[in-house]
This record gives C-alpha cells, sequence and structure tokens, in this order.
C-alpha cells in the first residue's frame, strides 16, 4: 500500500447552505487509500456536497474533513463532473494539458505525459480535434485523461456517466476500473445507479435526502478485475437488490 | 441554397440589380441631377473628387477606428473592474446606461463647447455611442465561464493571472467580438453623427462635412459620392469583423459552425 497515502474522512461533518437547506447531516466516512468507493443515493440528498468538501470547493458548517487538497496538495485531488466540462476553445491536448499547466509545466515538459494518458484512454488519434468534434463517450475520455494526468492520488467523479448511453457507458465503466487498478488512487464515485455502483465498487455507501446522510454501508467483496461473468451472477443481482431495498427505504 | 457560389452569387446580382434600375429609372425619367443622380453619375463624380474626399475619408476613418480602440481598451477595462468588484458595478452602470441611452447628437454640441480640439470632441462622442456594447457583452461573457471549469482552475491552485489569461479571456471572447461587431458600425454613425453637429469646423473635416458643404452648394451627385464612401467604409468594418470573428472561434464556437 502506498506509504504517503493520504487520509481522505469526514468526522460528523454537516453543510447547511445560506438558503438554510441542510445539504449533509453529522457524516462520517473515511476512505482507505487505494479504495474504490460509491455514494448513492437520489439527486439532492448531498453527495456532490461531499465531493465538495473533499476536493476543498466548499467549506463544513461544522465538523471535521481531512483530504489531500486541504493540506494544500492540490494536484494530488482531481475531479470528474457529470458534463466533461472541457474548454471548448482548446484541443483535446491542450485541454489534458490544463492542470499540468497551471502548475507550471510547459508545453515540452508536460508532452510525455500527456500523450502517454492520450494512449491510454484510447484519445491517441484526437489530440488535435476540438470538444465541440468528440462524442459524449470521447468528451468524457479527455476529462477522465484531464484528471488521471496529475497521477492524483484521490479521484472524485460527481456521476461521470450518467449522460452516456448504455453501451458508451459499461465501456467507460471497465475501462475505469482498469485505470484505477493500474494508478492505485483512491476514487469516491458519485452515482444513482444501482447497477453502476454495484458493479464497480469495492464499497457502497447508501444516502438519503433531506438531510442527506449515510444510512447504509455494503461491502462487496468481489476481486478485481470484475469481468461481464460477475454481471451476470446471482451474487451480483443479490447486491444490486439489497441496493435497491435501502434506496427505496431511504426515500 | 447549399451551394456556396448561389450564396455568393444572389446577394451579388440583387445589389447590381437595384443599381441599374436605378440607373435605368434616372435616366428615363430623365431625373435632374441635383434631384437624383444616376449611379454613373455618382461614380464619375467620385473618381472626379477623388483627391479631396479621399482625405476626408482618412479623416472620418481615423476618428471611426480611434473611437472604436479606444471603446475597446474601455469596455474591456470597465467590465473586468466590473467582473472583479461588483460594487463598482452597481454603483457606475446606471452612469454608462445614462451615456448609452442619451443620444449622441443631442450631447455633441455641449461636448463641442467644453472640448477645444475638434478632433478629441469627435472621438469622445463616436466612442460614448461604441463602449456600451462592448461592455455590456463583456461582461455577459465574463458572467458566463463554466462554473465547473472555476471549480477545476481553483481545485489546481490556478494563479489570478492564469485564471484571466487561461479561463477567462477565451470565455468572454465570443461576446466581446459579438460586441465589436455592433460597436465598429456603431463608432462610424458615432463619427458620422457629430461630424455633422460640429459642421465645417476644425481644420480637417471629415465625409461628413463634405456632404454638408455639397448640399450647401446643392452639389447632389458630390453628396451621392461622399455617401458611397460612408456606407462602403460601413460595410469594410463589418466584413472586416467577420473575417476576424471566423478566423479566431472559427474552430470551437457555435457562432461560427456552419
Amino acid at each position: 500500500m502506498n506509504p504517503a497515502a493520504p487520509s481522505v474522512k469526514l468526522d460528523h461533518v454537516s453543510r447547511r447552505f445560506a438558503s438554510g437547506l441542510l445539504a449533509l447531516e453529522a457524516t462520517s466516512l473515511t476512505v482507505a487509500p487505494g479504495e474504490f468507493v460509491s455514494l448513492l443515493g437520489p439527486s439532492g440528498c448531498g453527495k456532490s456536497t461531499i465531493l465538495r468538501l473533499l476536493a476543498g470547493l466548499d467549506i463544513a458548517s461544522s465538523g471535521c474533513v481531512e483530504a489531500p487538497a486541504l493540506d494544500g496538495h492540490g494536484a494530488d485531488t482531481a475531479f470528474v463532473f457529470q458534463e466533461p466540462t472541457l474548454m471548448p476553445w482548446a484541443t483535446v491536448w491542450q485541454n489534458v494539458w490544463l492542470p499540468l499547466r497551471l502548475a507550471g509545466q510547459g508545453r515540452s515538459q508536460a508532452a510525455p505525459a500527456i500523450d502517454a494518458m492520450l494512449s491510454h484512454v484510447g484519445l491517441a488519434d484526437f489530440r488535435n480535434a476540438y470538444p465541440a468534434q468528440l462524442s459524449g463517450g470521447m468528451k468524457m475520455r479527455a476529462s477522465i485523461a484531464r484528471a488521471l494526468v496529475t497521477r492524483p492520488r484521490l479521484l472524485l467523479m460527481d456521476e461521470p456517466f450518467a449522460a452516456l448511453d448504455e453501451v458508451t457507458r459499461s465501456r467507460l465503466g471497465a475501462d475505469l476500473l482498469n485505470w484505477w487498478a493500474e494508478q492505485q488512487f483512491s476514487l469516491v464515485f458519485v452515482t444513482h445507479s444501482v447497477f453502476e455502483a454495484a458493479y464497480l465498487s469495492q464499497r457502497v455507501l447508501v444516502m438519503s435526502p433531506r438531510p442527506g446522510r449515510i444510512v447504509h454501508e455494503l461491502r462487496i467483496d468481489e476481486p478485481s478485475p470484475r469481468t461481464t461473468d460477475f454481471r451476470l451472477s446471482p451474487r451480483y443481482q443479490a447486491i444490486c437488490r439489497e441496493l435497491s431495498a435501502s434506496l427505496e427505504q431511504a426515500q | 441554397m447549399k451551394q456556396p457560389f448561389l450564396r455568393r452569387l444572389l446577394p451579388a446580382a440583387t445589389l447590381l440589380a437595384l443599381l441599374a434600375g436605378w440607373e435605368v429609372l434616372v435616366r428615363v425619367a430623365q431625373v435632374p441631377d441635383y434631384t437624383l443622380p444616376a449611379p454613373t453619375r455618382i461614380a464619375t463624380t467620385l473618381w472626379a473628387n477623388l483627391p479631396s474626399l479621399a482625405a476626408s475619408w482618412w479623416f472620418t476613418l481615423k476618428i471611426t477606428l480611434g473611437a472604436l480602440s479606444l471603446a475597446c481598451a474601455g469596455g474591456v477595462l470597465i467590465a473586468a473592474a466590473f467582473a472583479l468588484v461588483p460594487a463598482l458595478e452597481l454603483a457606475l452602470l446606471p452612469v454608462a446606461i445614462i451615456l448609452q441611452v442619451t443620444p449622441v447628437v443631442a450631447i455633441a454640441p455641449l461636448i463641442l463647447i467644453y472640448i477645444e480640439s475638434t478632433t478629441a470632441a469627435l472621438l469622445l462622442c463616436a466612442w460614448i455611442v461604441a463602449f456600451f456594447p462592448i461592455l455590456s457583452n463583456t461582461l455577459a461573457g465574463l458572467r458566463a465561464t463554466d462554473p465547473n471549469l472555476r471549480d477545476l482552475f481553483r481545485l489546481y491552485r490556478a494563479t489570478p493571472l492564469q485564471r484571466l489569461r487561461l479561463l477567462l479571456a477565451p470565455s468572454a471572447l465570443p461576446y466581446f467580438i459579438a460586441g465589436l461587431r455592433i460597436s465598429g458600425g456603431l463608432s462610424l454613425i458615432g463619427a458620422v453623427t457629430a461630424e455633422m453637429v460640429a459642421g465645417a469646423a476644425g481644420r480637417e473635416t471629415g465625409l461628413a462635412s463634405r456632404i454638408l458643404e455639397a448640399s450647401f452648394r446643392t452639389e447632389t451627385p458630390k453628396m451621392f459620392a461622399a455617401l458611397a464612401l460612408l456606407v462602403l467604409t460601413g460595410l469594410l468594418i463589418y466584413l472586416g469583423f467577420n473575417l476576424l470573428s471566423r478566423r479566431l472561434l472559427g474552430r470551437w464556437h457555435a457562432s461560427e459552425q456552419r
């Protein structure tokens, strides 16, 4: 295990917005180094709030947050949004360059890492394309390449595949598992899909809305790499059933 | 209408037909020159008076482009200041709006009284007309920055300069250019309007003064000749900014995708 592994932790964290809405209530969670954790729940249950707190983009109203982004290690944390959030005026290559560029790396210094990452996500042939010329799946690949190019230790993903079609979504899910296995980052993955959470993660935290809190936890001890067989297994179906039931209850 | 050739041919043919119709009408009805000169007569007048008209044209062009440059600088700087300090916008936007809604013809006489140099007064008048579209568009552009991209820049600890150069400026660029296309035409209108008010005052005079001058002497063909130069200038500004917009935005912005 990575010795310099970051501590990722929420300890009785609440977040109340200025509007008075309690987005998150006394929530505690710990993400182990290299762990893949899914936050599963309906919209408005504070899933995104947890990600924003871990990224240092939002501040807890009470409680304690520990995350690499809060220790001044900006590049240790990467964020993938539901939209690809690429800069439309920049090519794929320039978009992936962004985090390195903001860290002061010039074009030639950053080039090896960018080229390697683009081949890795299968976008080598599209390095000079503009986002408007790419399909939804390819845009998301570019977005993930940008997130991984800094070799982050914590990756935060906010429903990254929600806007994609079923085929693209499952292929990207499988690829994500590979990238995760190779780079060994901790991954907090927000989703509202029971199947996605069950297939991808090692641990699922089910959340309930108004106020957002964690109501159920399920560990999935299925080894990587996960195959299509796993998806067809009775065990997978049992996991999905359990997650669906607790989601139902949480409403 | 898919063929590019036809797309170019149709407007050109329409214009030529209009000019030809005008020519025929004037000749057949034997309309005197001082009422309505034929296009050919306007062209010959233009040619005969080219040296003096060109000097006036150059003066009007200087005022127009000078005011437009100042409008760009002022509009962008004020928009940036407004975006950085919201209180500033609250305090100053009403002033900018008042300047925008006041007809420039109405304040031009005052400005000509207060400012001794005619050139400076003309510049100011044209500037007042031209700067607001650039200001309001650029401000809208700065506001329209993708909030997720803003978060990303925060996450990666971007410096204010990096944020300005790599995020805010490119986000606002399409909006700024839309403003520029409006202001290009407006600065010409502002310059000509102010010249009209200024009359023939000052050592150098622009095309508007030549139009006034010619109208006092009922030299209608010369009025039309100066007018033709003004129209040509407006068209050139319009086409120039279209080209600029395509160059800068063509590869990525929806407004230039066909």
